[in-house]
């Protein structure tokens, strides 16, 4: 694989482009790897990337329904931090977004992390009693925050009117190497990093089934026909119900649409991310100007990529006592993802029944952030059976009742 | 937007008017059940690629409780019948299996 720098852009600028070579390879699948990973979107991407790093395992295939990073990985609103309240989150969270930091040099692919800080508005005084609470408990698990009053927030972000007859801001929970990434970018280099490894990347490839024996699974059957694998590990978010199922088990999870919209661009007016979680509203500015905005989830099992109408009303709405100067903004595009959400809005990075089959599912809505850290622990899990960092997450805390709580910490906007 | 009709007061409700209550016909666990079967009544839930049976509110409404038979892939809604069931009514089935010949209700996620 050709380095990226400045120097192949000059190379190439001076013979016209002609030397660009493609990203990632696009094989026909062989007939066994060692592990196969069923789902080619951030999270699965990042768990082949480690594995192949951290454990020197490249015997490796990333199969996709669709096209790489199409799913969520191409539809969230690119939000990184990693104030959590439950020590467990913390840590998983807070190893993903010390990986951003590095990942453009690491993986020799801009994604475009953009530490501009994260705050959460605290509108009610149960949220700042709230986020004083998670800000002391971000103290003690070593990540950085602080809560802030009214002023400072103003400060921050001057087009902010906080003091609204409904919703005034009475402070925040601010994280200031909390941001943003580009989100396709993350997918694209992940995947060409593993490329260059010697992986496959089998795109356009639907597993239709997962064939087992004695509890075991042997391998999977595609619309590209079957393959064999030593290890399989699951990681396809809004799908894992329905891949669960063809692998006879049942998962704790209901898969649910979640909306996102982005405004026309503008001049620079924003340079933080705002999450308003009593109001259901999240918002940054993109780099070509964009606001960009996140909402609620659907209050129903949904699997077609479009929520609901009302959703959006509600949370522009809600936005624009906070934001007044939004009020004039036309919006440009809305989307929706499916979010696989967990009863206690916790993921799940286990083993399975199947002796060799792993998952990784239940990011609900707030996985992108987690890429990294989440690749990093699975593919831990994966190689050597257990991780420090997936220790608490296993699906067998629902039977034992050790719940990690974060939709208490994080409300809706998680 | 999702339109389902009350079974008890017959009014067409948007979703605005209605509140979601999760996954149908779920069996009650009680004194005497296993860790398994708590397990498997208090979160595993059905999350099928297709159609599903799920509990709804009319919320800003009457305030009863009912069912409905809807799918996830379409969002097709083929009718709702009252809560006070075990499964669903024979009209309801129909109007699912005329639609889907495959389904049926003993194959159902929540049916096990």
């Amino acid at each position: 694989m050709k380095r990226y720098s400045a120097f192949a852009i000059a190379r190439e600028a001076a013979r016209f482009h002609s030397g660009w070579e493609r990203a990632w390879r696009s094989p026909t699948p062989k007939k066994k790897y060692k592990v196969i990973i069923i789902g080619a979107g951030g999270h699965g991407l990042a768990t082949a990337y480690y594995l192949g790093k951290n454990h020197g395992i490249t015997d490796v295939a990333v199969i996709e329904k669709g096209w790489l990073g199409g799913g969520n990985t191409g539809r969230n609103t690119t939000i990184i931090r990693s104030n959590y309240l439950q020590d467990p989150s913390a840590a998983i969270y807070e190893k993903a977004r010390s990986l951003y930091e590095t990942m453009s040099q690491d993986l020799n692919y801009n994604v475009m992390f953009s530490p501009r800080g994260v705050l959460m508005l605290a509108q009610t005084h149960h949220e700042v009693r709230g986020y004083q609470r998670t800000a002391y408990a971000n103290a003690l698990q070593g990540v950085k925050t602080e809560f802030i009053g009214p002023q400072k927030v103003k400060e921050i972000c001057p087009i902010m009117n906080i003091d609204g007859p409904r919703y005034p801001v009475l402070g925040g929970l601010f994280q200031a190497r909390g941001g943003t990434a580009r989100h396709d970018a993350v997918a694209w280099g992940y995947a060409r990093a593993c490329s260059d490894m010697g992986m496959d990347i089998i795109q356009q490839c639907e597993v239709t089934d997962v064939r087992r024996e004695g509890g075991e699974v042997k391998g999977v059957s595609t619309t590209k026909g079957e393959i064999d694998c030593d290890k399989l590990c699951i990681v396809v978010a809004g799908n894992s119900g329905h891949v669960a199922e063809l692998a006879g088990f049942r998962l704790p999870i209901e898969s649910v649409a979640l909306q996102a919209l982005v405004s026309e661009p503008i001049k620079p007016c924003m340079d933080i991310v705002v999450m308003a979680n009593t109001v259901h509203g999240y918002m940054s500015q993109s780099d070509k100007g964009e606001m960009v905005i996140g909402g609620g989830t659907d209050g129903y099992n949904n699997y077609t990529q479009r929520g609901s109408f009302q959703h959006i009303e509600e949370t522009v709405r809600a936005l624009i006592e906070t934001f007044p100067m939004l009020s004039r903004l036309k919006m440009l595009r809305q989307w929706g993802g499916i979010v696989d959400v967990t009863g206690d809005r916790s993921p799940i990075l286990s083993k399975t029944p199947l002796g060799n089959c792993f998952i990784n599912c239940g990011w609900g809505t707030g996985g992108f952030k987690a890429i990294p850290g989440s690749g990093w622990a699975m593919a831990e899990l994966v190689a050597k059976g257990h991780s420090p960092l997936t220790a608490e997450f296993g699906l067998d805390r629902f039977k034992e009742g050790r719940f990690i709580d974060e939709s208490v910490a994080a409300g809706v906007a998680h | 937007m999702l339109i389902l009709e009350c079974p008890y007061c017959g009014v067409k409700a948007e979703e605005t008017e209605l509140h979601g209550g999760g996954q149908a016909h779920i069996k009650r666990e009680t004194v005497g059940s296993d860790d398994d079967a708590f397990e498997h009544y208090l979160f595993t839930r059905a999350n099928p690629r297709g159609v599903h049976l799920e509990r709804w509110r009319h919320a800003n409404g009457c305030g009863k409780w009912f069912h409905a038979a809807r799918d996830t892939t379409t969002l097709e809604v083929f009718g709702t019948y009252p809560a006070q069931t075990f499964e669903p009514p024979k009209d309801i089935i129909d109007a699912i299996t005329a639609k889907r010949p495959d389904w049926s209700f003993k194959n159902w996620q929540g049916a096990t």
